[in-house]
This record gives structure tokens, sequence and C-alpha cells, in this order.
């Protein structure tokens, strides 16, 4: 008879350093279930919105997160701009496009270093944040900000990218996809990776769907579901299509990832090849009075923007269902079965961003 | 391709909620979120469901303390929405799989994960 014990997982630990906290019931090395806490860091960001006019709260919506900043002020705003009837210009809709996808270029390569390292892939780790590196030099030369870029606003973006530095990016997208493409196959091909990820905590299509998985997660177990279909920004006109795995294991989660990376390439490519000219923004009069509810796709998955206002210049509502707090429950389902030795992988293969989480 | 979002929101009474939510399992949708607005002494409780990016929404309006039944037998994932309603706004939901009673976000204790800290949680696995 198994001896049963409880093992505290973080909310500190080496491979994630981000307070989420897992008791871990476990028969020998055997996990047989899961309970989650969070709360660790919760800053009650949501409130904030009745203290910060509507306009200002883009800012405070960037930093409810350090990697998919941009991502969280385009959802904002494009709540803000359809609850007040603001068509935004078409530049501004390529350039939060090429923005995000940087974002998500430099989100999945930083998971793909960490999830190296979870695996103890020490060169692959370092390998996928050099890479990362330069996505964060492009956003830095083309907004100013490394981690909060401060473009997006209500009504369009602050910043354009000049024509000398479309040409630019359009240049390196080559070479930086070819070095893509060679860290890719490692993590598809090598057989260690394989050894340690295929199979490993396996969500079925119809579990990943009835509990409410998003992004990846959803994607690796066959749920073709990228909010970017909806044609948000200028996703409408690019032609884009799901990346779509269906073993559901911890490997599909790592090659989503993965071909996700090409494809943000490809839209980038693609955005800077049919980039409209004209204006940056349109000007914002009045105040928002009414609701929405605004999703976008983030590295993560989808994220929900629900505000309310109520005809002043501060909303009444803001309330923000990140992908990490979706993809808690497939967590502690896919968690069971598999050994201690391999949770940090798994708690990894559905990068948790508790910092999303804890708004 | 560009698929059309749908968003449509329509208001439940608090009897019906349950059967409201099973009849959209059924239809093949999905749990996206269940969030809750302060409205000035009632609560608007928001129940999020999307199936093929139409996002329909259910709307709840309860008055301060009223029970409200979980629907978490029907969308195991619904324990997350529901503990943190509870925990943020206050609002008593019964029956949930997973009832961490007031510890899921832990917005009340001053060091929750402390060390030094005796007698466990109360939280339990249903």
């Amino acid at each position: 008879m198994p001896e049963r014990i409880v093992i505290p997982f973080g909310p500190q630990h080496p491979v994630l350093p981000e307070p989420i906290h897992l008791d871990l019931v476990l028969e020998d090395e055997l996990v047989v279930d899961v309970i989650p806490s969070i709360g660790y860091i919760h800053r009650g960001l949501e409130q904030l919105v009745q203290k910060r006019e509507f306009t200002e709260y883009v800012y405070v919506a960037e930093r409810i997160c350090g990697i998919c900043s941009f991502m969280h002020a385009v959802g904002y705003s494009q709540g803000i701009e359809h609850i007040m009837g603001i068509e935004i210009p078409d530049r501004a809709k390529y350039l939060r496009t090429i923005w995000s996808e940087c974002s998500r270029l430099h989100s999945h390569l930083l998971w793909l270093g960490l999830f190296a390292d979870g695996m103890g892939f020490e060169n692959l780790f370092m390998r996928s944040w050099q890479l990362r590196e330069s996505v964060l030099d492009t956003l830095e030369d083309t907004t100013g900000g490394r981690v909060i870029q401060g473009t997006c606003k209500v009504g369009g973006v602050r910043r354009d990218i000049e024509k000398e530095k479309l040409d630019k990016m359009h240049r390196q997208l080559d070479p930086f996809e070819e070095q893509c493409r060679e860290l890719g196959d490692v993590f598809l091909d090598d057989d260690t990776v394989k050894y340690r990820l295929k199979g490993l905590s396996v969500i079925s299509k119809d579990d990943a769907y009835a509990l409410g998985a998003v992004g990846p997660t959803a994607r690796a177990s066959g749920v073709a579901m990228d909010h970017r279909e909806t044609g948000y920004a200028a996703y409408g006109d690019l032609g884009f299509k799901p990346v779509v795995e269906t073993a559901g294991d911890c490997y599909a989660r790592c090659a989503v990832r993965v071909k996700e990376v090409y494809a943000s390439i490809d839209l980038i490519r693609r955005a800077i090849d049919q980039m409209p000219e004209g204006p940056l923004d349109v000007k914002v009069k009045g105040t928002p009075d009414g609701e929405y509810f605004s999703r976008v796709e983030q590295p993560r998955g989808e994220v929900v923007y629900y505000l309310r206002g109520d005809g002043t210049k501060y909303l009444s509502r803001a309330r923000i269902r990140t992908p990490t707090l979706a993809n808690i429950p497939p967590l502690v389902k896919m968690l069971p079965g598999a050994q201690l030795a391999d949770v940090p992988v798994v708690v990894l293969s559905i990068d948790p961003c508790i910092s999303c989480t804890e708004r | 391709m560009t698929v059309n979002e749908e968003q449509t929101t329509i208001s439940v009474a608090l009897e019906n909620l349950v059967r409201e939510v099973e009849a959209l399992h059924a239809g093949g949708y999905r749990l996206v979120q269940i969030g809750c607005t302060d409205v000035g002494g009632a609560y608007e409780i928001n129940y999020s469901f999307d199936k093929g990016y139409q996002y329909q929404n259910l709307r709840l309006t309860i008055g301060p303390d009223t029970e409200v039944p979980s629907v978490s037998g029907i969308y195991w994932g619904a324990f997350v929405y529901e503990n943190e309603m509870h925990d943020l706004f206050g609002i008593p939901v019964t029956g949930i799989n997973i009832d961490f009673k007031g510890t899921f976000i832990r917005t009340a204790e001053k060091y929750p994960f402390s060390v030094t800290r005796r007698g466990g949680d109360s939280c339990r696995n249903a």
C-alpha cells in the first residue's frame, strides 16, 4: 500500500519563479491529486479602473503583465473603442498586429527557454533567450520600450514605424526565422526532449474543451480555437490560420508554440508587406457609455476584457479574465498520473503567467 | 478568412440559472468566464459561454447575501471563477466541487504562505 503524502509546490520554486501554489497529493512518487491556490501577489488592478480615467487605464492594463503587456493594451483599447463606436485607422491596426506578434515571439521564445531549463537542457535555454533578445531589441528600436511599450492607446497608436525601420525588420526576418527553425528542430526532433515530453500529461480534445482550456493548451489537444480568426486588428487581412496539434501531451503543447513562432514571423512579414499609409489615430471625443466583452489572443490564449462605462470619464467595471486562470482547471486535471519529477515540466507546459492571473 | 463574432446577453432568474447553463452545455458551448460586477447594492454576475466565437452571456442579478448555486457540476472548471467571485465580492456560492472557503485568492491573510503557519488550510478537494 503506497504511502499518501502532500507536498507543497511553490509559491517560489527554482523552475517556476512565479508564485502559484499547488498542494500535490502523492502516492510514493505519483501525483494523484492537486489543489491549486492563487492570490499571493493579488494587486486589485480591476478596481483601479474606478480611480483612473478610461484613457489612463491603458497604462494600468499594460502593467498587468510584463510579457504580453502590449496585448493587454490592445484588448482594453479595442473594448473602449467598440463601446464608443471608434474605428481606428488601418495603419494603426497593422502596427498593433506587428507589435502583438513581436510580443508573441518573445513570449514563446522565453517560454521555450524556461521549458528547456525545466528539463535541465541549459544550452537550449540560453539559445532560446539569445533569440528572444533580438525580438526585444526590435521592440526597443520601434517603440522605445523592451517590456512596456506604451504605444497603444484608445483611438489608435502613439508611434509609427518608419519605412526604413520596417525595411530593416523585414530584412532581419529571414535570418531570424532560420535561427528559430534550427532551435525548433531541437525541440521537435531531439530524442531526449521527446523522451521527456511524449505521452506526458495528456489531455484529450473533449476534456480540453469542456474544462475551458485556451491558447496553445487547447490547440495542442486538437481544439482549433484562436481568437485571431475573428480578424481583430489586421488579422482579417493577413490570412491567419491557427496552429493545431492533436496528441494533447507536453510535446504537443511545445510543438504548437514552436510552430506559432514560425507563424508569427510570417504574419509580421505579411503585415510589413501590406502596411497601408495613413494616420495613426483618431481623436477620441466623449466618454464610454455601455459595455463590451473585448477578446484578443495572447501568447497563452484568449484574454477577455469586460468593460462597462456609465458615461463618466471613469469606468464602473473592468473584469479581466486572463488565459492562465482559464488553464488552471486543465492543469489540475492533467497533473494526476505524472511523476513528481515531471511536475515542473507539466506546470510549465500551460505557460502559467501568475502576473496576469493576479491582476 | 474572418469569423464574425456575435455577442448576446440575456437575463436569467436565479431559479433558472442551472437549467439554462445545462442547456448551453448540451448545446456544445464552453465556459469562458464567470465575472461579477457591483451595481450599487446589488450584484450582476455574467456567465459567459462561447461556441465558434459566438459569445453568449447569461446575466444574473442578485442582492447581497443571496446564495448562488454552483455550476461546477456542469462545467467542472467553474470552480476557479466561483471561488474568485466568493473571495473578491463575498457572494456565497453553494455546492462548488472544490470549495476553498475563502482561501483561493488569499486576500484576507497577511502572510498567506508563511512556512511557520500551523493548522493547514481548510480547503479540501470534494
